[in-house]
């Protein structure tokens, strides 16, 4: 109470309160990424060669298939909340932000889940 | 918007001021970011479901991104792969580390302007190494 005019009160406009919760979590999922990318593209790097074998029978392994699966999760929550920064600074049409909204909440979760089904499928040995 | 439409006074924008490192390496941060959520990351996924479809469809992924065997479209493609993958690797070690530079922004600290402006170099700086190293490596013959 007593924050923000009568009018912008009334129009619901103003603070969410959400906002520090939104930049911990980019926070918190940045430090992930920062352990689960370098730990992706440094054994990348070290695979002998890029055969479908090589490359399959590195990812069935538990420790990176478990670091893939943590990665589609962490990375794709990250990505979700900074494409929502970029299109709240420039999407500002009310249909826009709607069509924003339902991407930004649809398609990184739809996206995710694929790569963890995919990284599943992998590690428990169907092809 | 309503101040769209409005005569109030509006603040200078981009094309006044002029152009030091910080605001290079800020608006650098948003487009790799947005680069690899929407490029690396679909990329991403497009090669873990194509090893767990099997050996064919690895063979697909990899003749698209890389070899550009099989077929004409595939050999135009596997050459703008190449350059979309020198890409994302530069955009992922920029955005890892203006990251990093925000992390340390985040307790308060290197804000003096020439402080700023150094770390914002080495960020660039940084990112176009590790990009050339991490190639040389995977490209060194073994």
């Amino acid at each position: 109470m007593g924050n923000g005019t009568s009018i912008g009160r009334v129009r619901g406009l103003g603070s969410s309160h959400q906002g520090a919760h939104h930049w911990l979590l980019t926070r918190l999922t940045a430090v992930g990424n920062l352990i689960l990318i370098p730990y992706l593209i440094v054994s990348l790097a070290l695979l002998p060669d890029f055969e479908w074998a090589t490359v399959h029978s590195w990812l069935a392994k538990p420790v990176p298939a478990t670091a893939l699966i943590l990665t589609f999760i962490n990375t794709f929550y990250h990505a979700r909340l900074g494409i929502q920064v970029m299109l709240e600074d420039y999407v500002h049409e009310e249909a826009g932000k709607i069509a924003a909204w339902l991407l930004v909440n649809i398609v990184p979760f739809a996206a995710g889940a694929f790569g963890v089904v995919s990284v599943i499928r992998i590690a428990l040995g169907a092809a | 918007m309503a101040q769209a439409h409005s005569n109030r006074p509006i603040s200078p924008h981009l094309q006044i001021w002029r152009w030091g490192p910080a605001m290079l390496v800020s608006i650098l941060h948003r487009v790799t970011g947005n680069g690899l959520a929407f490029a690396g990351l679909a990329l991403l996924l497009w090669w873990v479901g194509a090893i767990a479809g099997g050996e064919q469809s690895y063979q697909t992924f990899i003749s698209f991104v890389w070899t550009g065997a099989g077929s004409p479209l595939a050999a135009l493609t596997a050459i703008l792969a190449k350059l979309v993958l020198v890409g994302l690797t530069w955009a992922f070690f920029q955005h890892m580390a203006s990251g990093l530079r925000h992390l340390v922004l985040d307790i308060g600290v290197g804000y003096e302007l020439h402080t700023n402006a150094r770390w914002s170099v080495l960020t660039l700086v940084f990112s176009v190494l590790a990009t050339a190293l991490f190639w040389a490596f995977v490209l060194m013959p073994r």
